[in-house]
């Protein structure tokens, strides 16, 4: 099927907007299921993430999250990888962040432990992702399954680490002390407040800036680099990248790094930016939110932008909606996010392969 | 010592179960080449149906059927995205998993108001355990009578019917037509379709049983090892049995073995808690927790063994035109 007579606007905007309505139609039919009304509930949705400047504070503090993810699952996605480890990777990450802020927060400044905290951040969610990756790109053994066993063992590790290293003495909560002042990314209403600027106090920090430096990096980096050429021609066709000189071994690996220390900025914002000291399960299934977010930001950085407002207003406007009407709990916005996945992902050749073929036919006639 | 043994063995009975069953299910699925990653969702979806239902009708039989049927349903779903519309089997899983995981505490919030548990079930609402005859009488006598009346009587009926699933599994995989064609669909589904076989037709089967076999996983996990759906219940046992499913390389008695060490495993790290062992000291029971998926990752990577799935896995079959 040729696609060129497909106009660009249908791949980029007609099936994404398509597939994102299905999903909001089922999604209404489960409020409506439940006895309320979904269109007063979806007032309450939009008025809760976008009405108020705390709203929008909060929104954008969650779509940082999952800016953060979505790129890792599309740096990965590009090369043909499907990383479904960032859960580990982000939470792996926070600990390297972690780590750096309790050792370094007594004696240095904030603007010595800000980029090291980032760096500790990018290598241990790296690290996560490199064993996988090693075994994916040198013993050919499947990357979905080992990402998947890899996110449990995070997992158990950082229980391990917390409970029996890192808690705070005397203290039975599972969470390390809490960081000196000098180690807490300020947050963007505290910055913005001297220069006149008020916007309402929210958890939104400084990572959400990181996290639009990050979606520059990765444009320039896939398509404005040599190496960005390698990881798109090993993802549309290996076999062609294999025969074109591409160590293909090599861009997986590097695939994953990238990837895995995109998904450990998570543990800049919440670590750093929000709960300032190490907690447990403080991922609370970002990594899996990525999927959506990539699958509906297409794996463009200015899609994944978008994408993740749209879920940060979810994730924001739930807790409102829970709010306003009891019986609806905020793990709608689960459902929501699962219905996009299974529309803009499993189901994406339902409609596309049809109106593709509506343009095709009427270019040709 | 002894008796301690049999207690271990009896709790890894019950670990055991619902992980044999998902594995199982992943293995109908996965022989005919539709990855399954969607085993954690079948599960959950199955474990909240069969509680609710036998919450409100007070029969566990009641709740099995609509278990299945909600897992069956989730099946559908899978077979719908990945063998009509070609859709990435992957997206596919993760989107079932994570919708069952919203929908289940949504729909729960909205019919019991329990904070997204079910009402406890008692009565006919749960499989009881059974008491095999002589039970009683038999416990005096050593060894036998212990591993009879301790180790095999006292389970209930499922836990009997994940065993059983192994050999009839083993049946239908090996010495039936349908077998034959199902692993042949996952190995070289062109050669199937020359044969004037419908893929499409044999992978559907294939994860009907699938889902049949995860709703008995879910069933067992709500109706008779607990007494009631919780949050999140089925708490990754979806993705154990992926991992021994691939531990045991796709046969279904291996994956029966790999099933029972991994419900081994956790029984001892229940046991571990706290002991401390002389020379090594504590064992921390996250260790042994992480067991069973560092072994899966060795496998995999070549390290003990070798793991190599169907060939067709994974790849949807498109219907080749003149």
């Amino acid at each position: 099927m040729s696609q060129a007579k497909v106009p660009t606007w249908v791949n980029i905007a007609l099936i994404p907007v398509l597939n994102i309505m299905l999903a909001f139609l089922v999604s209404g039919l489960v409020i409506l299921a439940i006895g309320e009304n979904p269109i007063e509930a979806a007032g309450y949705l939009i008025y809760g993430a976008f009405g108020y400047d705390e709203g929008i504070g909060y929104t954008l503090y969650y779509a940082t999250n999952l800016i953060f993810t979505g790129l890792a699952v599309s740096v990965a996605f590009k090369g043909g990888l499907f990383n479904i480890g960032g859960e580990g990777q982000a939470y792996i990450g926070g600990l390297g962040v972690g780590l750096i802020c309790l050792s370094l927060d007594h004696t240095m400044p904030l603007y010595v432990i800000a980029p090291l905290a980032v760096i500790g951040a990018a290598v241990f969610g790296a690290a996560w992702a490199y064993i996988p990756a090693y075994l994916q790109a040198r013993r050919g053994s499947h990357i979905v399954i080992t990402t998947i066993m890899f996110n449990f063992i995070a997992s158990s590790l950082m229980v391990y680490l917390i409970v029996n290293w890192l808690k705070e003495d005397g203290r039975m909560a599972p969470n390390s002390r809490t960081f000196e002042e000098s180690a807490w990314l300020p947050y963007l209403h505290e910055l913005l407040s001297p220069l006149g600027i008020e916007i309402g106090d929210s958890p939104l920090n400084l990572a959400f800036i990181w996290a639009l430096l990050c979606c520059v990096f990765v444009w320039g980096l896939i398509w404005h680099t040599r190496w960005g050429y390698q990881l798109r021609t090993l993802g549309t066709n290996p076999t062609a990248a294999r025969y074109a000189g591409i160590d293909t071994a090599k861009v997986t690996i590097w695939a994953m790094l990238i990837s895995g220390g995109l998904a450990g900025f998570v543990g800049l914002n919440e670590i750093m930016g929000v709960n300032h000291n190490l907690l447990l399960n403080f991922t609370a299934g970002y990594g899996f939110a990525g999927i959506a977010v990539a699958l509906m930001g297409r794996n463009h950085p200015i899609g994944i932008i978008l994408a993740a407002i749209l879920f940060g207003a979810l994730y924001q406007g739930g807790a409102e909606l829970a709010f306003e009407i009891p019986t609806i709990t905020p793990e709608i916005v689960v459902v929501i996010q699962g219905l996009v996945i299974l529309f803009s992902g499993a189901l994406e050749h339902m409609f596309k392969d049809r109106i593709e073929g509506f343009f095709i036919r009427r270019a040709v006639a | 010592m002894f008796e301690t043994l049999i207690l271990m063995l009896d709790a890894t009975m019950r670990v055991s179960t619902p992980l044999i069953f998902a594995a199982l299910a992943g293995l109908y699925s996965e022989r005919a080449g539709i990855v399954d990653i969607g085993l954690e969702g079948k599960i959950l979806g199955s474990a909240f149906a069969a509680a609710a239902a036998a919450a409100v009708f007070g029969s566990a039989w009641i709740g099995l059927c609509f278990g299945i049927l909600a897992s069956v349903s989730l099946a559908m779903i899978h077979g719908f995205a990945c063998i009509t519309h070609r859709g990435d089997h992957i997206v596919s899983g993760v989107a079932i998993n994570t919708i069952v995981a919203g929908l289940t505490v949504t729909l729960s919030m909205h019919w019991f108001g329990m904070g997204g548990q079910t009402p406890a079930l008692v009565g006919d609402a749960r499989f009881l355990d059974i008491t095999f005859p002589f039970a009683d009488a038999m416990e005096s006598v050593p060894v036998i009578g212990q591993i009879y009346s301790n180790l095999l009587s006292g389970h209930n009926i499922l836990v009997y019917l994940a065993f059983v699933m192994v050999p009839v599994t083993y049946w239908i995989i090996y010495k039936t037509r349908f077998g034959l064609r199902l692993r042949a669909v996952g190995e070289n589904p062109h050669a199937v379709d020359t044969a004037g076989i419908s893929v499409s037709f044999i992978r559907y089967r294939a994860l009907i049983i699938c889902g049949i076999l995860c709703g008995l996983a879910g069933a067992y996990l709500s109706t008779a090892h607990n007494a009631g759906f919780l949050k999140d219940m089925s708490a990754g046992k979806g993705y154990m049995a992926l991992a021994a499913l691939i531990f045991g390389k796709w046969r279904p008695v291996p994956v029966l073995l790999a099933c029972l060490l991994f419900g081994f495993l956790d029984a001892v790290a229940v046991r571990m808690q706290g002991v401390v062992i002389p020379g090594i000291g504590e064992v921390p029971v996250q260790a042994i927790e992480v067991l069973p998926y560092v072994l899966t990752v060795l496998l995999l990577a070549g390290f003990i063994g070798k793991a190599v799935g169907p060939k067709a896995i994974g790849r949807p079959y498109v219907k080749e035109r003149a």
